[in-house]
């Protein structure tokens, strides 16, 4: 098992301007060679201008059972969505 | 603009014969609107001039949390004052989203502190006037924030990508602060005659800066011609401050205000308004560092990063005692 290859998660950049997303994962001994299995497995029909690898043990992740204490708070502060404010028409776009 | 006076090389742009190749390659990418990624070649300057664009941006966002910080506690009512502070803190936000852009370019985060903090880095003069009254929170988000849009919905355009994006980003979420704005402004214009004074004082006071926000005038902007050539900043001071003008003249006049410049008039032909000069030795004065806040902001900025020291310092000898542990017991 220690010969094992490590986990990598791979972004890919589908436009140029646009931020790197997360496609997928991947098994390769480096990132290298992470980077090239990512070129085959994951864009094999043009979807990316430039590829992001991590390995996936690098990352740290919020719990699925955190989700309410999260994210339940920002959903009773509705002011910080502009149409909260009403605006009348004739001022113009704001 | 939050951003008003960023050295650029201080030269003309080259032309294409006088580029060396991977200029002239750059160039192209540039004038194609191909984003330029952090890892891809760029000039020296392309990079400074970004680092000193986006850093006087991200100080800006963060020095700017210091004159709205001052009404939180005396917000009229509670839920103003809940808005307040989630605006405030929405500042905190873009500050640091625009310090990571930065930092992309090769700068530290705490060397971007470092400069704010000797002087050498630079904010928006806007930061630099005091908020006398609750009228004043109504006109900075009306106004100050109202140009921080002009200006940023043109950066989403940005040939960097990373700055680029955080505009995208932080266009989103400005909406909220200018509308907040313009709402105090119409409850205080609805209410009493001191509530509507109140708000026309305000608008006496913020108007001139925040049309300094947008730098210099185009004949004496320097570094302009450069910047624009790279796409660093794709409209020039002079048109984004017409535009502002001609967006807000009829927001005034629906509050039933006054506009505090006597030569402000329609312009029938150029379909835009005509309006006064600003005082540019007021601009100036103030960007270099007399102010009526300066000294105060500073001092405030100075403080926060020096009590804060003892806390950074502890979090980072913690991580480390923590990760010895784990090694430890591997």
């Amino acid at each position: 098992m220690k010969n094992e290859w490590p986990l990598w998660e791979v972004f890919i950049r589908g436009q140029h301007g646009l931020a790197h997303r997360h496609v997928g994962s991947l098994h390769a001994p480096d990132a290298e060679m992470a980077i090239r299995h990512a070129r085959d497995v994951y864009t094999r029909r043009n979807e990316g201008v430039s590829i992001w690898v991590v390995k996936a043990s690098d990352i740290a992740a919020s719990a699925p059972g955190e989700k309410e204490p999260l994210f339940d708070p920002s959903n009773a502060k509705i002011y910080r969505h502009p149409t909260f404010y009403d605006i009348p028409d004739e001022v113009g776009h704001m | 603009m939050y951003a008003q006076m960023v050295k650029s090389t201080g030269e003309r742009p080259k032309t294409l014969d006088e580029m060396s190749p991977e200029e002239r390659a750059f160039q192209a990418r540039v004038d194609a609107d191909i984003k330029i990624e952090p890892k891809e070649w760029m000039p020296e300057g392309y990079r400074k001039t970004l680092i000193r664009q986006i850093g006087q941006h991200a100080h800006s966002e963060i020095v700017g949390q210091l004159p709205e910080g001052n009404w939180i506690t005396r917000a009229p009512t509670l839920d103003r004052k809940a808005i307040l502070i989630a605006k405030v803190q929405d500042e905190a936000g873009h500050g640091l989203y625009l310090y990571c852009a930065a930092e992309t370019l090769g700068i530290s985060r705490d060397e971007m502190t470092e400069q704010l903090l000797s002087g050498k880095a630079k904010y928006s003069s806007i930061f630099n006037y005091p908020t006398l009254t609750w009228a004043d929170i109504g006109a900075i988000g009306w106004l100050v924030d109202g140009a921080a849009i002009m200006n940023q919905v043109q950066l989403q355009k940005c040939s960097y990508g990373p700055y680029s994006r955080a505009m995208v980003r932080i266009c989103k979420e400005e909406s909220f602060h200018q509308r907040q704005g313009y709402d105090i402004m119409m409850k205080l214009c609805a209410g009493n005659a001191e509530q509507k004074e109140m708000a026309q004082d305000a608008l006496n006071r913020w108007w001139w800066p925040s049309l300094m926000m947008f730098g210099p005038s185009d004949k004496d902007s320097v570094h302009s011609a450069q910047s624009m050539a790279w796409k660093i900043k794709p409209m020039s001071n002079d048109e984004l401050r017409q535009k502002f003008v001609d967006q807000t003249a009829p927001q005034a006049e629906y509050l039933g205000l006054k506009i505090p410049d006597p030569v402000l008039k329609w312009n029938e032909a150029k379909k835009g308004y005509d309006f006064g000069e600003i005082d540019w030795n007021e601009f100036y004065e103030v960007l270099k560092g007399d102010g009526p806040c300066n000294k105060e902001r500073m001092a405030a900025r100075r403080k926060a990063w020096t009590d804060g020291q003892w806390f950074r310092d502890g979090l980072m000898a913690h991580a480390r005692k923590k990760r010895a542990r784990k090694m430890a017991a591997e």
